[in-house]
């Protein structure tokens, strides 16, 4: 029977929202695979073997991780500290790609308005937004993931009043919520993460939430609950690794959402402030000089923003097909 | 029909209701309500005036029904920068906002659903596989970075299209509107694309998902076993089932739209809602914030409404439904 | 027997799966005459559904029918053929109607678009005429107030009307050959007899070949003039439909009917067939029943047993045909 819609699903239906959720799951899930790690070793050896199997995943995990390493060696090699306001000299601003800067050093993306080497200020922005996503991600999934898997535990009212809460902060878009957050906070790099948690928990704790229902269902729960073991035990050791598949491949597409977010919380001044800039905050500065031709300095951060959403995006799509979990963007 | 129309409109009230007093508490209760309130240059009569006029030395709970009472009125507060009631200041910029988020929506559709009905007819070919993984490009391009593209390519290199602003009005129905003029067209193009390819992408997503799933089903069989051409399959049974989850969606998305108007807005300083809450962040114009986050809400949830009664109506299943409950 | 509107030759349908090749149809070859009733049994999985399937041209990849399968209706070969011409034979010459009335006829559409573009796709038509068609159409199917109904959706039919809808629209063009996939077996036992004899009616009444496909040997009993057994992807018996009943050649045949209720004497236990069906994939070299089989011997696990012809127009894949019969002439 095709599904039927009643007003009822209709009303509680997810609201849209700009991480772009789709209210229609993959109509051939094998349930073998939504299946818990139970098999450890073994099974997660399959699902690494079947992630290489697709070239466009291997090339995003590849690039990936060049650009993780690039990024967190950076002080080591980088041609300049960007943010050692002392090495800039404003004799060496504006500089095309591939000139010299008056150091000795091959400004191969050119310099911005304050004598900045575009490459090492990628390198080092790059790193802010990798930290940035990655920090807000951790604690918002800790945080979702144990409200999620509360809910679904404790069952009946509280936990439809916590999904209500999900669905509202759901309904409104992250972009939104965070921008007015930060007009309240101020700039920040720790404000920028607070924020960003904020407009994410949500999404783990509907994600975890769902998965831990289905679990919960299962007949080895019952069993443990019958045989009385505790409900931390019960939580911790059989509710939430059976909701981790699910909640991994949420949190890689959510790092290259939340290094978006930040990126266009920071162009539009809000974000992190002038003296550490992220990738948005440099192509935030280099928009000024768009219209006068000088276009290296919001291209190129640019192309590294979007190359490394891209990767990450390509390895959270292969690992959904991997894991199987009955999500869909 | 009527009982689910209530329902729904009563729980759209508690929404509002809900936001409003976290408005409220985000605004007036955390921090110093006269400081957020009054201009950064204010003397100290104001303050006064402020404090006074806004009950600030009465209970929570009262400035509670003083705020509520007020925004029932229509009375946000007065933009320190405008001079104006905020609320006035919102609804001038709202049709050029409106308007970008409708372009947009429109063009997500346009590319959205042939890409995604082609890549759900062959999920399996390259043109299917390299759909899909184009959109994930869709999805990765940051708004604001591509307008900025946008910008350098078709306004600073080729010179078509302008780069900024927002082009000639008529009045339709005492709306100033620009979506009828060639000028403002061209205006329009540039900012309505880069809103646009984030959901574009999105519905080729749903639009593949729903094709591949609609094909399975055996009124599409029973179709076929009728002898009915390839494009009436496509085109009357697949479509019409899969553009269900995509309106959905789409409806859905038009409020996230308006809300990423704001990027869209400053990137190619579009004179709209999005720009001037920026604007308003920029100057502390504190009232005009408030309003905006108001009228959001209101937005967002009367477009909640429309969609599901859209979804009825396109969907008789749920016609259905309803008159037996 | 009449002349054959419906012949199918050593007809094989393969789908390539990441497990490997599997064989759903092996090589079956039956006809139909005009006006005959064709009954093919089989559990699910033995390659009925995927039989009738193919007869239409409706097998999509991974599933691929072999070339060198024959399916002639009216004389006229469907293997082989592009997608155009063959479009044009389904729903005119070959229709068909499928299992579950309640995902056949597409939500979204109301009933009477659903049959005037099944005239439509055929024949240059007037909407106005084709509309008539289609309330003479459903009206002769017992469908009171069908000028109401055409503008219905179907969600406000019951299971066996939204049935009786689709054999409507099946029969619309009067075609030779009606392919009818269990489509009583999601209906209550009521309907399904009624359902059973009006189908019965209008394709006697305009000469419509008729394979009904299903797992049920009680409605093959009452309905068909002939009876084709599958097992395991081929045709293990075939013959007329009372000669088979009462004196099956191969065990699974027997084993199918003995499973029967009605045939069971009060009190006694039910026969059932120990067991399961195998897997398709990469079948043994023997007969794929000797598992199974009570009777089965060595030779069985090694050779397939040939389709062998007997008296009265039957045929059998046995090595140990059941009630001794005469083997044909050659």
């Amino acid at each position: 029977m095709a599904e039927t819609t009643t007003p009822e699903t209709t009303a509680n239906r997810a609201t849209g929202n700009d991480a772009g959720r789709v209210p229609h799951g993959d109509p051939r899930v094998d349930p073998a695979l939504t299946r818990p790690p139970e098999q450890g070793e073994s099974l997660m050896r399959r699902h690494i073997a079947t992630f290489f199997e697709s070239k466009t995943a291997t090339v995003g995990f590849v690039v990936l991780v060049i650009l993780i390493v690039a990024a967190f060696t950076a002080p080591l090699w980088a041609p300049q500290d960007p943010y050692d306001l002392a090495t800039l000299s404003i004799m060496n601003n504006m500089m095309r790609p591939g000139e010299t800067l008056d150091t000795g050093v091959l400004a191969i993306l050119g310099t911005d308005d304050q004598g900045r080497d575009m490459f090492s200020a990628v390198l080092y922005g790059m790193r802010i937004s990798l930290t940035v996503g990655a920090v807000s991600v951790l604690i918002a999934s800790i945080i979702g993931a144990s409200v999620g898997v509360f809910a679904a535990y404790m069952g009946g009212r509280i936990e439809s009043f916590l999904m209500r809460v999900v669905d509202l902060q759901l309904s409104f878009p992250a972009i939104l919520v965070a921008l007015i957050l930060l007009a309240v906070f101020g700039r920040g790099v720790d404000k920028v993460i607070i924020a960003l948690i904020i407009v994410q928990w949500a999404y783990y704790a509907r994600t975890v939430r769902g998965s831990a229902l289905v679990e919960k269902r299962r007949e080895y729960i019952e069993a443990a609950r019958c045989l009385s073991l505790p409900a931390r035990r019960l939580i911790f050791k059989h509710l939430l690794p059976n909701c981790l598949p699910p909640l991994i491949v949420v949190a890689t597409v959510q790092i290259a959402n939340a290094i978006a977010l930040e990126a266009t919380l920071s162009f539009l001044g809000v974000g992190v402030p002038v003296t550490e800039p992220s990738l948005g905050m440099l192509i935030a500065n280099g928009y000024r000089y768009l219209l006068s031709g000088n276009y290296w300095i919001s291209t190129f951060p640019g192309v590294a923003l979007v190359i490394l959403i891209v990767a990450i995006n390509l390895v959270g799509d292969r690992l959904r097909d991997v894991l199987n979990p009955r999500l869909s963007r | 029909m009527l009982v689910y129309l209530i329902r729904r409109i009563g729980q759209s009230v508690l929404v509002v209701a809900v936001m409003a007093t976290l408005v409220f508490l985000a605004v007036y209760a955390v921090g110093d309500p006269v400081a957020i309130l009054a201009s950064p240059d204010a003397d100290d009569q104001e303050l006064r005036a402020i404090t006074a006029r806004l009950g600030l030395d009465r209970p929570l709970y009262e400035q509670f029904g003083i705020f509520i009472w007020n925004a029932l009125q229509g009375d946000l507060g007065r933009s320190f920068v405008y001079a104006q009631p905020a609320v006035d200041v919102i609804l001038q910029r709202f049709p050029a906002t409106m308007e970008l988020a409708l372009v947009a929506l429109i063009f997500s559709i346009l590319l959205g659903v042939p890409l995604g009905v082609i890549a759900g007819l062959k999920p399996e070919s390259i043109l299917g596989r390299t759909i899909m993984t184009t959109s994930i490009f869709g999805f990765s391009l940051p708004n604001f970075w591509l307008g900025l593209m946008l910008i350098l390519f078709f306004a600073v290199q080729l010179r078509w299209l302008p780069a900024s602003g927002r082009g000639e009005t008529v009045d339709v129905f005492g709306v100033p509107l620009s979506m009828f003029t060639w000028d403002g067209l061209r205006h329009l193009f540039l900012p309505a694309l880069t809103l646009s390819l984030y959901k574009a992408s999105l519905v080729i997503r749903i639009a593949q998902a729903g094709t591949r799933e609609v094909m399975l089903q055996d009124y599409v069989r029973f179709a076929r076993a009728k002898g009915l051409s390839r494009n009436r399959i496509v085109f009357v049974h697949v479509l019409k089932n899969m553009m269900i989850p995509v309106v959905t969606v789409l409806g859905l998305e038009l409020g996230s739209m308006i809300a990423f108007a704001v990027v869209t807005e400053t990137v190619f300083a579009y004179p709209g809602m999005g720009k001037l809450l920026i604007d308003s962040i920029g100057r502390l114009d504190r009232p005009v914030i408030v309003a905006y986050l108001m009228l959001t809400v209101v937005i967002f949830v009367i477009i909640n409404l429309v969609v599901d009664l859209l979804y009825a109506a396109i969907d008789p299943r749920v016609r259905l439904t309803d008159s037996k409950g | 027997m009449s002349k054959a509107v419906l012949d199918v030759k050593d007809l094989s349908v393969r789908f390539r799966t990441r497990e490997g090749v599997v064989t759903a149809v092996n090589n079956i070859s039956f006809s139909v005459g005009a006006g005959e009733v064709l009954g093919l049994v089989g559990e699910s999985g033995s390659g009925k559904s995927v039989t009738g399937l193919a007869v239409l041209g409706l097998i999509d990849p991974p599933g691929e029918v072999s070339a060198n399968s024959s399916i002639k209706v009216n004389g006229r070969e469907l293997v082989g053929l592009p997608e155009e011409p063959l479009r044009k034979i389904r729903g005119k010459d070959v229709a068909m109607i499928f299992q579950d009335p309640m995902t056949t006829l597409n939500p979204v559409l109301r009933i009477d678009t659903q049959m005037i573009e099944a005239i439509r796709a055929h024949e240059k038509i007037s909407e106005k005429a084709a509309r008539e068609r289609a309330r003479q159409a459903l009206e002769k199917v017992g469908i009171p107030s069908a000028d109401e109904r055409l503008k219905a959706y179907p969600g406000q039919f019951s299971g066996g009307m939204r049935q009786r809808v689709a054999i409507a629209t099946a029969l619309l063009n009067r075609p030779t050959v009606l392919v009818a996939d269990e489509p009583t077996t999601a209906l209550d036992v009521t309907i399904q007899a009624q359902i059973l004899s009006e189908v019965q009616d209008l394709c006697a009444e305009t000469g419509t070949a008729l394979v009904w496909i299903t797992h049920d040997l009680s409605v093959v009993a009452g309905l068909a003039d002939r009876v084709a057994v599958m097992y395991a992807g081929r045709i293990v018996e075939e013959g007329p439909v009372t000669a088979v009943l009462e004196a099956p050649i191969h065990p699974y045949a027997a084993g199918l009917i003995g499973s029967v209720p009605s045939r069971n004497k009060r009190g006694e236990p039910l026969a059932q067939i120990r067991g399961m069906t195998p897997s398709l994939v990469n079948l043994p070299p023997g007969c794929p029943f000797a598992p199974r089989c009570d009777y089965a011997t060595e030779i069985c696990q090694t050779t397939m047993p040939e389709a062998t012809p007997y008296e009265g127009e039957r045929a059998a894949r046995c090595h140990h045909p059941l009630s001794s019969p005469t083997p044909a002439a050659a």
